[in-house]
């Protein structure tokens, strides 16, 4: 149905509205607010100050560099076991049993709730009075009183098991439904000559994946590398800045300080990463390239 | 007799081909792979839900694991008392608007995409899968900006529209795959008939799309209950708050009052689970459809 009418344009018009006025109009008035000194509480100072921000945010600044460090840390551990987890639960229900049905909307169920009820759920669980940790040392595993919060030393894990907790279902539901395009055949091919389970695995089930993984990891890359709500809920960035991602520094600054000038500046500083890790990462991983 | 000789022979069905017996259930290798690993997914995934239910309907103070008599005082805190029946109201008009508003504009962009070819289309395809890439953490400050001098500020609107153009790409791309899937013969045949291109969608294809819109739809519903920095940040006045933010005030204020904050929990997650638990079945059938390839 090729055609010259403008029934097309009017159809996409409003999308292309609002996302003109809140995607791209926002980006370019970053890219303009990173060259100035701006602060809410200090108009008086607000100016063009050129690459000053930069300057200060790539020599001055520890905390950038450190919120960046956590920040790949916190994606590549998440997306690492956010994958695995997510394709073994994909395999288990994509099984056949009695319940299959009421299992799959459980273990899925995780993945519509907020990060902020994340949160507080497991607030609950890791409470050292009342929280599981104190249920486990009364049977007898474990120390009472043990505050995995507020350890720098296992508040990393807790962070991490936490979002584990959300986010796994988000590879499971994805790769569920491209598993279920795998024609059987295939196996059966791979049976007669052969093949057993994991062999089949491997050289079947693998490959097929391969784009939905590709595409899903890159996507959650993306998203954990922004992901606030459950950070700044949970630690706060803390204990002494050791949870700080840099999306959360962003925030912080523009938040707590209202410094949008260089808040902006390291926002620019975290596209321009995003996007050649994105593109770096298509181009390693051949996507599309499948016959 | 000779009649019934020369009957034609109605021809016997063989018997149906018995179904291949799998022993699978007596595979004693399905406990380990698939029982075992199962039920250990499921405690991870259901004792945190348990955790906060029991702290919402167990007097303050007890620690039975499993509360009786239970009680509602902690609701009746959080929702008359914290104000979380306000929230409650403010994330439903939100979450109901951006429904709405992303399901219509997601159906014209999406059908736009699907059923025409036009100049900009790839450029078009391009810039929505580009936003993906857009964090909206990031956005916080221009954001906060445009909504200023608009004065958008605490006003449940403007968190509607916020929220739509944040999903709205991914909702259309997806919709624009469900558009695919359903036949153009369909719709050609009809305006044969004599139907206009409008009547010929509304009443040819847009019926095959109640899963999509049932799908689409409750994902913006879910996108914009759960959004948090939005409404933290540009909705600060408290009888605009939504139930995220409300909760995130009860992490601070009520760190001991762990009954409020679960019964809060409660409230925040019953919605959305019960949407999602009915919707995830179309979710998976309609990626698998191919939506997601485009």
């Amino acid at each position: 149905m090729r055609t010259r009418t403008w029934a097309p344009y009017a159809l996409i018009a409003p999308t292309l509205l609002l996302m003109a006025v809140f995607l791209v109009y926002p980006i370019a008035s970053v890219g303009w607010f990173s060259l100035r000194q701006h602060t809410v509480t200090q108009p008086w100072k607000n100016g063009f100050i050129g690459f000053e921000n930069f300057r200060r945010m790539l020599f001055e600044d520890q905390l950038f560099w450190q919120s960046l460090a956590f920040s790949a840390k916190w994606v590549v551990v998440e997306v690492g076991l956010q994958l695995v987890l997510g394709l073994v639960l994909a395999l288990i229900v994509n099984e056949t049993f009695v319940g299959r049905a009421l299992a799959r909307s459980l273990v899925f169920s995780p993945w519509a709730v907020s990060g902020v009820l994340t949160t507080g759920i497991w607030i609950l669980l890791y409470n050292p009075s009342t929280g599981i940790f104190q249920q486990l040392a009364q049977w007898g595993i474990g120390d009472p009183g043990t505050s995995v919060l507020g350890d720098p030393a296992t508040v990393f894990p807790a962070t991490v098991v936490t979002e584990l907790w959300r986010g796994v279902p988000f590879f499971a539901i994805l790769l569920l439904a491209d598993l279920q395009t795998i024609p059987n055949d295939l196996y059966e091919a791979a049976s007669v000559d052969g093949a057993g389970r994991w062999r089949r695995f491997i050289s079947v089930t693998l490959p097929h994946l391969r784009d939905a993984i590709v595409l899903s990891t890159l996507l959650r890359a993306v998203w954990e590398f922004n992901n606030v709500d459950l950070i700044y809920t949970l630690t706060g960035g803390g204990p002494a800045n050791q949870t700080t991602t840099l999306p959360l520094y962003v925030a912080r600054k523009a938040v707590d300080s209202h410094d949008f000038g260089y808040g902006s500046a390291l926002t620019m500083a975290g596209f321009v990463i995003l996007l050649f890790f994105s593109i770096l990462y298509l181009r390693l991983s051949k996507f599309g390239s499948r016959a | 007799m000779t009649q019934t000789l020369t009957r034609p022979e109605t021809p016997v069905s063989p018997p149906p081909p018995a179904p291949p017996r799998r022993k699978k259930h007596r595979d004693p290798s399905r406990f380990f792979r698939l029982h075992l690993p199962l039920a250990f997914y499921l405690l991870f995934t259901l004792i945190p839900f348990y955790w906060m239910l029991v702290f919402a309907l167990r007097p303050a103070g007890e620690t039975a694991l499993v509360p009786w008599p239970i009680t509602f005082e902690h609701f009746d805190t959080v929702w008359n008392g914290i104000g979380f029946g306000l929230f409650f109201q403010n994330s439903l008009i939100i979450g109901v608007g951006t429904l709405v508003v992303v399901t219509v504009f997601a159906l014209m962009g999406g059908y736009a995409l699907a059923r025409f070819k036009f100049r900009g289309q790839r450029v078009f395809l391009l810039a929505l899968l580009c936003t993906q890439f857009i964090p909206g953490a990031m956005m916080l400050i221009p954001l906060f900006v445009i909504f200023k001098s608009a004065g958008l500020l605490n006003s449940l609107t403007g968190l509607i529209i916020a929220d739509t153009a944040f999903q709205l790409p991914l909702a259309l791309i997806l919709m624009s795959g469900f558009v695919r899937n359903v036949p153009v013969e369909l719709e050609e045949a009809a305006m044969v008939d004599g139907c206009s291109r409008l009547r010929a969608f509304f009443a040819v294809t847009l019926p095959q799309l109640r899963p999509a819109l049932v799908a689409v739809g409750s994902f913006a519903f879910i996108g914009a209950w759960n959004n948090f920095l939005f409404a933290l940040m540009f909705a600060s006045k408290q009888d605009k708050f939504t139930l995220p933010v409300g909760l995130s005030y009860a992490l601070g204020e009520f760190n001991t009052d762990f009954g409020a904050l679960a019964a809060g929990g409660v409230v925040a997650a019953v919605p959305v689970v019960l949407v999602f638990a009915v919707v995830q079945r179309f979710l998976v059938q309609g990626l698998s459809a191919g939506a997601v390839k485009g």
